[in-house]
């Protein structure tokens, strides 16, 4: 092999995983000193034992219970439902033949281009009218579906599931649901489980639109929002809020050690087929 | 995969015999194991037809999910904004007012604040999207080797990803405070200046952008490296034999070879990279929050954001918002034309 890798590599592999990691581990620490530590000179390197104590300040300061169940309530919703429409979408676009299905895949492949981020005014009235606004609904609507996830199944199935696979299911008197259940579903577990991942992230991680949608309800990225006005300036609790923001953080980083080998061979498989 | 004999329904919707229709008009089920002839012919006769539709119908019921929703809560919503774009609104009525033309996009162009957010959009736009993609093929090319523990430290890099971009920004905030921030008490120590990062434009930006870098490098890296995994090896080595150092056999090789993912990075990293909200929305500690007392970085997201959520001007922000849809479409064409001159492939 003409690529063996010295200590070189790895000295700057670990230096960019530690610039990585050190922010995260900033916010742990801060988080766990008292609110006068927090500012001192030098800053305090190593965890205090304050952590409860600020936890239990942001318990106080927000409803973060709650916000995390609206977090997770939406995030499932959202996923669940992109995966469903998704592999319905793709199987059928990757799989069965029928009269325009190359310009309809054209279509949704163009309009990924185009950032949903935009009509977020219309969204706003729209949710209005329809008094939904402040609801967990109007958070979850705009995601129900994505042309990311139609595309990201479309490709997988392309190879996963061989079409004399589907022939066969056929010949054995299956209805197309049927066959869909039986060949598509089962092949198609992997994506579905990276494209969940990916939605539920996506969707945890918002901001913009439910600051736009939600006025008391809260999910966390708002809660969090909430915490860091209660301080802001020069006076700013930097206790409080990294305390805050390494409690939000937990959930996505234990989702993260349980999944990071899916989450990335699915970065890696999008990006071959994209 | 095999298919037993018996089960003589054809499967192309072409290749279906034209039967004439056997009068069993398809009310009431067949009886289960009935024996006579007749109705056994009639049975699968009418299994035929329904077949025949489920293959016509099936795929259309199956895609109509996705679009029905998509037209309602993504297209729609689009048009809308052209529409809006286009008519006065009563802010207190809450009432459409009379057609206006293009003057709510040239009230938007002539709106000091509007140009300062076009400027801040690209300049933190440049700085973080050059560094992040040079800095993710880096990465990547360090990846693309025989590593020790190669899934770890594809992990490890993804870390940030996970950190969503509210939490990633207040613990920046943090760390680039004026007065008590930890860059600034370094810089001090070195005997420098400490920085005004939330007064001064231009530090601004490198501060947003440092925390945009933070969280898409890694991501960015790992789709290099699927791209340049696909390289086959023995390509490198005859270019070794040649001479080549590892610097120029990326420049020659691999680039060239990933030429397509380093246009879809790019294409991505613009589309998402001009769009920056969350970062100057909460980098802000004045009260406004409408990026730093002088707008000194509020971004094109932002103004639409704060001109039609919070300033209820519906018209003017979809005449923002369309105006940075189409900002968007040129860079991203301007850089799909600079990547592919300079990922273009070279000789040796």
């Amino acid at each position: 092999m003409t690529r063996r890798p010295g200590p070189l590599v790895y000295g700057l592999l670990a230096a960019f995983v530690i610039g990585s990691a050190l922010p995260l581990y900033w916010s742990f620490m801060i988080g766990s000193h008292t609110r006068e530590r927090a500012v001192e000179t030098p800053p305090p390197l190593l965890p205090g034992g304050h952590f409860f104590e600020n936890v239990s300040r942001v318990l106080d300061t927000i409803d973060f219970w709650q916000a995390l169940l609206n977090s997770l309530v939406v995030a499932t919703v959202c996923a669940t439902s992109v995966v469903v429409f998704s592999t319905l979408a793709g199987f059928s676009f990757a799989k069965l033949k029928f009269r325009g299905s190359s310009s309809m895949m054209g279509f949704v492949v163009m309009t990924m281009a185009v950032p949903t981020q935009l009509a977020i005014v219309p969204l706003f009235i729209l949710m209005r009218d329809y008094r939904l606004l402040d609801t967990l609904a109007a958070v979850a609507l705009p995601t129900l579906v994505t042309a990311f996830g139609v595309f990201f199944m479309r490709q997988y199935l392309l190879d996963a599931v061989p079409d004399e696979l589907v022939e066969a299911a056929r010949m054995d008197g299956c209805s197309m649901i049927r066959t869909f259940w039986t060949v598509a579903v089962p092949a198609a577990r992997p994506a579905m489980a990276i494209l969940f991942l990916f939605t539920f992230m996506q969707v945890w991680t918002d901001y913009m639109w439910p600051l736009v949608a939600l006025q008391k309800t809260e999910t966390l990225q708002i809660a969090l929002d909430r915490l860091a006005l209660t301080g802001q300036g020069q006076t700013t609790d930097y206790a409080l809020v990294l305390a805050g923001t390494a409690m939000a953080t937990v959930p996505l980083l234990v989702l993260f050690v349980l999944s990071g080998r899916q989450l990335v061979s699915g970065i890696m498989q999008g990006a071959i087929k994209g | 995969m095999t298919a037993p004999a018996d089960a003589g329904t054809p499967l192309q919707p072409g290749d279906h015999p034209h039967r004439p229709e056997a009068g069993a008009g398809g009310a009431g089920k067949p009886t289960p194991g009935g024996r006579g002839g007749r109705q056994d012919d009639r049975r699968l006769l009418r299994r035929e037809r329904r077949a025949r539709w489920d293959v016509k119908i099936a795929p259309y019921l199956f895609v109509s999910p996705f679009f029905v929703v998509f037209a309602v809560v993504g297209m729609f919503p689009l048009a809308y904004t052209g529409y809006l774009s286009l008519y006065e609104w009563d802010r207190t009525q809450y009432a459409r007012g009379g057609f206006a033309g293009l003057d709510n996009f040239r009230w938007v162009l002539e709106d000091p604040v509007f140009v300062k957010s076009v400027v801040n959009t690209l300049s933190i736009f440049v700085m973080s999207s050059i560094p992040q993609v040079i800095i993710a093929v880096t990465v990547a090319a360090l990846l693309d080797q025989q590593l020790r523990g190669s899934t770890f430290w594809r992990i490890s890099v993804l870390l940030p990803f996970v950190v969503a971009p509210t939490a990633a920004v207040l613990i920046f905030g943090s760390l680039f405070a004026d007065r008590s921030g930890v860059i600034n008490e370094v810089l001090g120590n070195l005997g420098l200046e400490p920085i005004r990062w939330h007064v001064e434009r231009w530090w601004s930006h490198v501060a947003i952008s440092g925390m945009v870098n933070w969280r898409w490098t890694g991501y960015n890296a790992l789709i290099f490296l699927a791209a340049m995994q696909a390289v086959p090896r023995d390509v490198y080595e005859s270019a070794a034999l040649d001479g080549a150092g590892r610097v120029r056999q990326l420049f020659a090789i691999t680039l060239p070879m990933i030429r397509p993912t380093v246009i879809f990075v790019i294409v991505t990293t613009t589309i998402g990279g001009l769009q920056i909200f969350t970062e100057p929305r909460l980098f802000d500690d004045t009260a406004q929050r409408e990026g730093g007392a002088d707008h000194q970085y509020m971004t094109m997201t932002l103004y639409v954001y704060v001109k039609g959520i919070e300033d209820q001007f519906y018209g003017r922000a979809s005449a923002a918002a369309w105006l940075l849809f189409m900002f968007i479409i040129a860079i991203v064409l301007v850089n799909y034309l600079v990547t592919r001159w300079l990922t273009r492939r070279r000789a040796l």
